[in-house]
């Protein structure tokens, strides 16, 4: 079949009126807001430029120019902010290593993650916009986490930070000291001590592997045969694939970081509960912590010394601070409360704020695409009715690289915000509260 | 002569010093507030609390009250009655969440309405110290959802070091659960029907019960008995926990069949049978705000408190009950995420205090700040539903029972 004149010229109008936008694409202004991009001072009657889904400009209205054909918002009296960015969640239904072992280096959450899931609405009504989804910590280590973006997506392959997940590390490796994964069971640990010499001891097992890579020199014969479990952690070992490390009570903080710094992986020490007890050590080992804000203390024996005032402490010890959901432990709907608690217990707005964005974007090698309103940087942000450390601010709109999803005037997507019959599903919570 | 009464008055100064001077003498305070609720009328601006002997001596303008002689003067942004938290567990519960320290379910068997909540509650117990230093000065507490009767609940200061010097009521509801939140050692009941004929059973020994002489109650006690009696009598009043609404139809039924006076717990799709609610006359004592979307509580919405006050049904808040964390909610933190969903601020206001201490029948004693009413009082650097509002002083009963700023 050939194609005729007629349906030529079909397309070339087609093309004229939907292709062309789309190779150049409309720019976006959003303009009149007080902005706080985060990586400087707030901005009073800020002007926010998009092309192609990243920001393109930001300053004063005075300062930038919004060109004559731009799709203007006006968001006069509204707050915007990079859009919020969760180093430690559990949304999207996975799960990583199952009771057969404590030690899953080659599980991968990503071959579980539901991206239909409620939780993953959740966080968008919640102004999350890019998040660390981990598998959890009832193992030494669970697994492989995911990096996400929580764009609109059809498949979980859409949401990631990278274009081929085949041959791209996408995410960290999850670890866990102290008392959830001392089971005592089959394969499991029954002390703290026996948690420690097992992970070195799969340690060892990695550093060799990558030395037989190494000695192989390039050469296919020499190379070790394939093992998952070591292509993981020989890419933790090459500081490719951070290590998240739950870890509450102040010795098992100590813990993680003398194993970091023997085997020197990266890491990021998540919950720290009693992390105010050894502020000047975390600071020290230049590791960054990544806080979980409860409402209150206990709940288990390693968690009954947790305060408010961990991330000023760790803050004023000049520790990279970061505050997680650990959803479903603490809901991604109220995300921004946790920065506010760091604010009631003594951190500055300004860490508290960075807190929830950029710092949690350099735990996750992220930091390059979002966290900060900067040009060149993926156009993620949240409008907000006021400041955003206040109870009675909300979180009217969500934007991803340049595209809304979450508004809350629409009941569509505002019943993921307040809830209601039906809305959500009774997705798996994740509490790790066995019976 | 002389000397003696120089050594006597010497002694005496002493053993004030020792012994504590707030045994001998109270301390009388003087309190300022930008912004005073009384909760007994408007918010009062530039106003102040008179505390004399640990109650309430006057409250007003400071224009016109002038600091009377001895008074301490304390000095806040803003200064409330201490908060009410309709019903927790704390002090039965305990920080460790170990078997050790969890005492608000017993699992031997399913109706237990004879256990007290005073035989058990832990005066010293990190959670209610913990709730005491965020403002929440009364507390109905006690025995925990997850049976079908779990035992009988009290109200408690936070504050003194034993179950005594903290009481208020010693015995004040039956706690009662409906649905799938039963413990799961309970080999019955296994299924809604079976939970609700159990329940009929109880109440029908219980009619039966009342029914003997006085006489024969006397001869053969019957602890179980006797509390299912002061509830079918009016005594006591059931604290039924619920959130489905099938569930908290068969609450209402059965509170009309056997005559017994129902507060709804939980509730979480009490927004779906606002009328049925309205119309039993039944008040809700609202789940937390922010509760966990699953089991039985997966169609919670954040504006719950919002819908039962706009339908003119009474509410309150609870810190309820956590198996794992956070071990203790607050209510002030879940009323202000209530009032951000589109609760009136005075409505969340006056059930955390005012409304609280009538429905716990202590409206003469707490939750509000007039003359004669217990001297408990908190102080906050500003506006309470805040997160980043710090509590600065707590006092109860007329001292100051918390003063570290969280």
């Amino acid at each position: 079949m050939s194609l005729t004149m007629k349906h030529i010229s079909v397309l070339l109008v087609l093309l004229l009126f939907s292709g062309l936008s789309a190779l150049k694409a409309q720019t976006q202004a959003f303009t009149g807001a007080h902005i706080i991009p985060i990586d400087g001072e707030p901005i009073e009657n800020g002007t926010l430029l998009i092309e192609n889904g990243k920001i393109s400009a930001i300053g004063t209205a005075s300062e930038i120019s919004v060109p004559d054909n731009a799709n203007v918002t006006d968001l006069l009296g509204k707050v915007v902010m990079p859009g919020l960015v969760d180093s430690h969640s559990h949304i999207g239904n996975g799960s990583g290593g199952d009771r057969s072992s404590a030690l899953h280096p080659e599980v991968r959450i990503y071959d579980a993650i539901d991206v239909r899931a409620d939780a993953i609405k959740k966080a968008r009504a919640g102004g999350i916009t890019s998040v660390n989804v981990m598998p959890g910590s009832g193992h030494l280590m669970s697994g492989q986490t995911i990096y996400l973006k929580l764009r609109n997506a059809n498949t979980v392959d859409e949401m990631l930070f990278v274009d081929d997940p085949t041959t791209e590390v996408f995410g960290g490796m999850k670890m866990a000291n102290g008392t959830n994964s001392i089971r005592g069971t089959s394969g499991f640990p029954g002390t703290r001590a026996k948690s420690a010499a097992m992970v070195r001891e799969l340690y060892l097992e990695a550093q060799q592997y990558r030395q037989q890579i190494i000695d192989a020199d390039g050469d296919a014969e020499k190379m070790p045969k394939r093992d998952l479990r070591m292509e993981a952690l020989v890419q933790v070992l090459n500081g490719q694939r951070i290590v998240h490390n739950h870890t509450h009570r102040h010795d098992d903080i100590l813990t993680a970081i003398r194993l970091a710094k023997e085997f020197g992986y990266r890491m990021v020490l998540h919950h720290v509960s009693e992390g105010w007890k050894v502020a000047e050590e975390i600071a020290e080992s230049g590791f960054p912590a990544s806080i979980i804000v409860l409402d209150s203390p206990g709940g288990k024996m390693e968690a009954v010394d947790l305060m408010y005032k961990t991330g000023k402490v760790l803050e004023d010890a000049g520790v990279t601070v970061g505050y997680h959901t650990d959803d479903g432990i603490t809901d991604s709907r109220v995300f921004l409360r946790s920065a506010a608690f760091g604010v009631r217990a003594g951190m500055s707005r300004k860490t508290a704020l960075e807190a929830v964005t950029i710092n949690n974007a350099k735990m996750m090698d992220i930091d390059d695409r979002t966290g900060t309103l900067t040009p060149g940087k993926d156009a993620d942000f949240i409008v907000l009715s006021g400041d955003p450390l206040s109870v009675y601010t909300t979180i009217e709109q969500t934007w991803i690289e340049g595209n809304q999803v979450y508004d809350h005037t629409n009941p569509e997507h505002n019943k993921f915000m307040t809830g209601g019959m039906d809305v959500f599903r009774g997705d798996i919570v994740h509490t790790h509260h066995d019976h | 002569m002389k000397r003696f009464l120089t050594l006597s008055a010497l002694s005496f100064i002493i053993l004030i010093g020792f012994s504590g001077i707030d045994k001998l003498f109270a301390q009388n305070y003087y309190i300022t507030a930008d912004t005073l609720y009384t909760m007994a009328g408007d918010p009062v601006i530039d106003g102040v609390v008179l505390v004399k002997n640990g109650k309430i001596e006057r409250t007003g303008k400071a224009s016109s009250i002038k600091k009377p002689k001895g008074y301490e003067e304390l000095s806040a942004v803003v200064v409330t009655p201490g908060f009410i938290d309709a019903h927790s567990v704390v002090g039965l519960a305990g920080i460790y969440n170990q078997d050790a320290d969890q005492d608000q379910l017993e699992t031997s068997d399913p109706i237990q309405p004879e256990l007290r909540a005073y035989d058990a509650y832990n005066a010293r117990e990190d959670l209610v110290v913990f709730l005491r230093n965020l403002g929440i000065t009364t507390v109905h507490t006690g025995h925990g959802p997850g049976a079908l009767i779990s035992g009988q609940t009290m109200i408690v200061k936070t504050t003194g070091e034993t179950v005594d010097e903290a009481v208020i009521k010693p015995q004040h509801m039956v706690a009662m659960t409906l649905g799938s939140n039963l413990d799961s050692d309970f080999s019955k009941p296994g299924t809604r029907a079976k939970q609700v004929a159990m329940l009929r059973e109880t109440f029908v020994k219980g009619q039966q019960h009342l029914q003997k002489t006085k006489d024969e109650r006397k001869e053969k006690r019957d602890l179980k008995m006797e509390v299912i009696a002061d509830l079918l009598e009016g005594k006591l009043s059931a604290l039924v926990t619920v959130h489905k609404a099938q569930d908290i139809m068969t609450a209402i039924r059965l509170s009309e069949e056997f005559g017994f006076d129902l507060v709804l717990d939980g509730a979480a799709e009490a927004y779906t049978l606002l009328d049925e609610i309205k119309e039993a006359g039944v008040p809700v004592v609202v789940h937390p705000t922010m509760i966990r979307t699953y089991g039985d509580a997966t169609h919670a919405t954040l504006d719950n408190a919002a819908k039962l006050h706009k339908a003119g049904i009474p509410f309150y808040f609870q810190s309820g009950y956590e198996g794992y964390v956070p071990k203790t909610r607050v209510v002030t933190f879940e009323a202000a995420v209530a009032v951000a969903n589109g609760l009136d601020r005075t409505a969340a206001l006056k059930a955390l205090t005012i409304q609280a201490a009538k429905f716990l029948g202590l409206a003469k004693s707490v939750g509000s700040l007039e003359k004669g009413k217990d001297a408990d009082i908190v102080l906050y650097n500003g506006d309470p539903f805040e997160y980043t509002t710090n509590v600065e002083k707590v006092l109860i009963n007329g001292k100051i029972v918390a003063e570290e700023g969280i």
